[in-house]
């Protein structure tokens, strides 16, 4: 049978992690669709899961009183979505809406964090892994904090 | 050297605030300019202001400039209407190098206002297309309406020979585009590196996090070029009012080529 094996290991995200790592992923991998305006995940629901996207685009929203939905990051092909499965208390920090019809692997959590629990290695990779796109995250959300468009007085 | 006086022969209103003049001169033909230059437009009473070209340059009848109102001469300029007067020196400065950039894939990255000074490039690309590979627009602004030139990107985007990516800071819900800062596009954008050549225009921040996500990616410093922007008087090299190191803006720049800003860009206020 055709596993997702061969997409995980050429996915960016999961470059160069070990067979063995990949074949646990492969072990709780499932193939999704989204049509478009359908939610992925609900702001403060559980976060048992992750997504690799592998084509079409989600929004990352959150909702304010009074001012209605506001669109936070939008993230598509060849990138991961979610981070909180990893991190206490596993629940989702925004709503995640497909903008146009996606594709993506769904990475069952909750088998993963009692291997990451287990196993250090594994849970150091995926650790240092989804902090990395923390970071991107975080580092895009400081420049349109700073409203670097609107342009500095100059000199 | 003294302005030339221009009548007004349309604005176009782009976004709630900036706008563009159609400009004609009175006496005389338009100069030739080249994609990048700026020009002294003078209100009379009121101030002068370095504001780049944002035409075409091969239509040499109609004089354009894209202006953000931020200040007292912008201000006084906004409310400039068909038939009205101001005066214009220049061109002035260095330009793009859109002709010297053949064969080799081109990436136009600018946030804000910054697509103004790029726009005449476009056009010189387009004019020239076929002796371009892959030619990219990455453009940020901050929310949906503050998109400058909206027709023509959709125009833009419907040409099978040019990758449009556009990306907002925030947006409300029924947007439907790219959210997030133009450096996250950088990543992914389909050009070649090794033979890319760069055209940044925005703030200085936002062209300072390009560069190093341009650099990231592969593109040599010394295929990306920026555009860089300081308070000017003279615009003639006499009055050191745009010095930024050793080199005065308008003399000199405005489009550098990153290696020869690099000592100072680093540097927060020179
Ligand atoms: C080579 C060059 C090309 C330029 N091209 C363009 C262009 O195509 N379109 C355009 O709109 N502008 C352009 N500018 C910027 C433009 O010259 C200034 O916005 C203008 O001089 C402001 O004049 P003002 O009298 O209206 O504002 P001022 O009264 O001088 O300034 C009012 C306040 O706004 C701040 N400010 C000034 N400029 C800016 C700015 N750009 N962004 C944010 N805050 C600012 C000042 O520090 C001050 O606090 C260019 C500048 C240079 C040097
Ligand atoms: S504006 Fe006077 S030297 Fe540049």
């Amino acid at each position: 049978m055709e596993t997702l094996r061969p997409i995980l290991e050429q996915h960016p995200f999961l470059k160069g992690l070990a067979p063995e790592y990949i074949e646990l992923l492969t072990g709780c991998a499932a193939n999704v669709r989204f049509k478009e305006g359908e939610y992925l995940f609900r702001e403060g629901k559980k976060a048992d899961q992750f997504f690799i996207l592998r084509g079409g685009r989600v929004s990352l929203e959150t909702y304010a009183p009074g001012r209605g939905t506001i669109l936070i990051q939008t993230v598509g092909e060849d990138e991961v979505l979610g981070w909180s499965w990893l991190i206490r208390p596993y629940k989702w920090s925004f709503d995640g809406r497909a903008l146009e019809m996606t594709r993506a692997i769904s990475l069952d959590a909750r088998c993963l964090r009692d291997k990451c629990a287990e196993d250090h290695n594994l849970g150091y990779e995926f650790m240092q892994r989804f902090a990395d796109v923390m970071v991107q995250r975080l580092r895009a959300t400081h420049l349109q904090l700073i409203d670097m468009y609107q342009g500095a007085p100059r000199k | 050297m003294l302005p030339h006086p221009y009548t007004v022969r349309q604005v176009h209103r782009e976004t709630h605030d900036t706008f563009t003049l159609d400009l004609e001169p009175l006496d005389g033909d338009t100069p030739p300019f080249a994609p990048g230059q700026f020009n002294m437009l003078y209100m009379y009473g009121v101030g002068e202001v370095p504001i780049s070209i944002s035409g075409n340059p091969a239509d040499s009848r109609t004089l354009m400039h894209t202006t953000r109102e931020v200040g007292s001469v912008t201000r006084v300029m906004r409310t400039l209407q068909r038939g009205d007067t101001l005066g214009v020196r220049g061109p002035f400065g260095t330009h793009w190098p859109v002709l010297d950039s053949e064969g080799s894939d081109v990436v136009i990255a600018c946030g804000g206002i910054g697509l103004a000074p790029l726009r005449p490039a476009l056009y010189q690309i387009l004019a020239h297309r076929e002796q371009f590979g892959k030619v990219v627009l990455l453009y940020g602004t901050r929310t949906p309406n503050d998109i400058l030139f909206q027709r023509e990107i959709q125009k833009w985007r419907a040409q099978f020979d040019l990758e449009i990516y556009v990306t907002v800071d925030r947006a409300m819900g029924n947007w439907r585009g790219n959210v997030g800062v133009v450096t996250t596009l950088i990543p992914k954008a389909p050009f070649d590196p090794i033979n890319t050549v760069a055209l940044v225009c925005g703030p200085e921040v936002m062209m300072r996090f390009t560069v190093q996500e341009l650099r990231k990616r592969g593109v040599d410093e010394r295929n990306i070029y920026l555009s860089m922007e300081r308070n000017m008087k003279c615009g003639i090299g006499c009055c050191g009012h745009c010095q930024y190191g050793p080199d005065l803006v308008c003399r000199d720049g405005p489009v550098f080529r990153f290696d020869h800003l690099e000592p100072l860009f680093g540097a927060w206020e020179v």
